[in-house]
């Protein structure tokens, strides 16, 4: 990884490229940046202050953090403070995250740290003046605000649903639970029995749903711009990777005789692949770890990777503005434009991404407790 | 890069809030919605299917009602062709009597006929019998009147007897 300066420089090298194709007059900042390559830190640092960088504003978006920024007045920033919980040599401190002052004061040695990996994460400097995370940080952030919020609402959708059907027992559905009712029978007809088989897909059923309810309900709230929404949870690394770790616990204290045999004794695979080198074996034993990996990485990559886009041409308006007001005005209903269009493919990447997931869980699942055919 | 390192704490507790929610749902929300949607897909296959029983029932109804009425057709005609038979055969029966009746009666009237034609011929013969006996003495009594004529005949009568 490069560090973060080297990559705010490619974004805003980037940006100036994109810059540049559609209006000449975007040279002569260009020029000015890419005629001096070597400028101080301090030069660069007094330079972000100045100018607004897209690729911050950007990875700010996308990334958790302590507080839940609202909107910016002026200088005012509304932001709802959100608990800090640490536990740090030996004790716990827990206090509200309005103590940093959006992110510019120390508050009892603590402070969010601006560099490298831990970007937008509280730390503390050591005797060497590094700067390290507490041993504990279970502090409630934006994201885990935002699972909370998801999980009650899912809990209260799909509870009220079921109540429906209890009321309306053998009655056509009505209402949500008719909006619902197809996807739930689309997640059970042609995901679960479909990869899992008719015997066994019942047992898998439950938690197929609520991951697939959770990962849909997750991809749209992120892409609402306010309040309730705009958490990036789906595109949180830590997020995807606990539905990915739920997905792997699952699949491997379901696999049967057959799935382990396929893993360690290959039927059907030459003899000499497996003894005296057991290729075929780590080969096989890596894909039962890529398989989930793959799982996490794609969930995170789309739906960052869709929200950046986004952002990004938002910025533009932003970065044409610090030229010319003018410009930032004409350049406001391509980028608005573009990002209308963007909402509507995050839609359809919203439903697409918890349907992969789901899908691919299903067949890991199926794989895991296939019976041997011959 | 800060985007690919995962926060502790939210690890933490996505793997709480994503157990508690599998759970709340797994209980509250799935179990009674897979029931409710496999009862009423069990019903509509029920209904479904009692409706294709009823048709095929309806169908064999149908079925029965149109060979009850092929029966009951196929009666009539049999009866009717019957009558037709004991009609004609008693048209035959009474031609065939009143042939031998008349038969008979013609017979009858032959014999009597022939009975009186008897008669009439016995009453004819008789009654030329006797005009002949009359005639033939008047005619002896004509030709014998004289002698000579007497003798002569007597003569024939010797001769033709003679030879004889």
């Amino acid at each position: 990884m490069s560090d973060k300066s080297g990559v705010k420089r490619t974004v805003y090298h980037l940006g100036l490229l994109i810059l540049i194709s559609f209006f000449l007059s975007g040279n002569i900042a260009a020029q000015h940046h890419a005629d001096d390559p070597v400028i101080s830190t301090e030069d660069q640092q007094k330079m972000e202050e100045a100018d607004f960088q897209a690729g911050e504003m950007i990875v700010e978006h996308i990334s958790d953090s302590y507080d839940w920024h609202i909107i910016n007045f002026g200088d005012t920033h509304i932001s709802i403070p959100l608990p800090v919980i640490l536990y740090d040599e030996g004790q716990w401190h827990v206090f509200m995250s309005s103590n940093f002052h959006h992110g510019h004061d120390v508050y009892k040695g603590y402070f969010i740290s601006h560099k490298d990996m831990n970007a937008g994460k509280i730390v503390k400097l050591d005797g060497d003046g590094q700067e390290i995370r507490p041993t504990l940080d279970i502090s409630i952030t934006k994201n885990v605000v935002a699972i909370f919020l998801s999980s009650l609402l899912l809990i209260v959708i799909f509870v009220s649903v079921a109540r429906s059907y209890d009321k309306r027992r053998d009655h056509a559905p009505k209402g949500l639970q008719s909006f619902l009712e197809p996807i739930i029978i689309f997640v059970r007809d042609d995901i679960a029995k479909a990869s899992i088989g008719e015997k066994r897909y019942e047992k898998y059923l439950p938690f197929l749903l609520t991951i697939f309810f959770f990962i849909l309900i997750n991809n749209i709230l992120g892409i609402i711009p306010i309040f309730p929404g705009g958490a990036n949870v789906t595109g949180n690394i830590g997020v995807t990777g606990v539905l990915a770790a739920f997905t792997f616990i699952i699949t491997t204290f379901s696999g049967n005789k057959n799935y382990w045999t396929h893993i360690i004794n290959a039927p059907g695979v030459p003899w000499w692949l497996k003894i005296p080198v057991p290729l075929m074996p780590i080969v096989e034993l890596m894909g039962v770890f890529t398989k989930p990996f793959v799982l996490m990485v794609r969930l995170f990559a789309n739906i960052t990777a869709g929200h950046i886009i986004i952002l990004g041409f938002i910025s533009l308006i932003f970065i044409f503005g610090e030229m010319s007001a003018g410009l930032g005005y004409g350049v406001s209903v391509i980028s608005v434009g573009f990002s209308i269009f963007m909402d509507f493919l995050e839609l359809l990447v919203a439903f697409i991404q918890a349907y992969v997931f789901t899908l691919l869980s299903a067949l890991y699942f199926g794989m895991a407790t296939e019976e041997a055919h011959h | 890069m800060s985007l690919i390192n995962p926060g502790f704490g939210l690890i933490i507790w996505m793997t709480i809030a994503l157990l508690i929610v599998l759970f709340i749902l797994k209980k509250y929300a799935w179990k009674p919605i897979m029931n409710a949607l496999k009862e009423r897909e069990d019903s509509i296959e029920e209904s479904l299917r009692a409706a294709d029983r009823a048709k095929e029932e309806m169908k064999e109804l149908k079925l029965d009602n149109e060979k009850l009425l092929r029966e009951a057709k196929d009666e009539r005609d049999a009866i009717l062709r019957e009558a037709r038979k004991i009609k004609d055969k008693l048209i035959e029966e009474a031609k065939e009597k009143a042939g031998i009746e008349a038969g008979n009666i013609v017979e009858n009237a032959k014999v009597r006929i022939q009975n009186e034609k008897k008669a009439a011929l016995v009453e004819i013969k008789n009654t030329i019998a006797t005009y002949s006996i009359e005639i033939a003495e008047k005619v002896l009594r004509e030709e014998l009147k004289d002698k000579k004529r007497q003798e002569e005949y007597i003569r024939t009568l010797l001769k033709e007897t003679s030879l004889n």
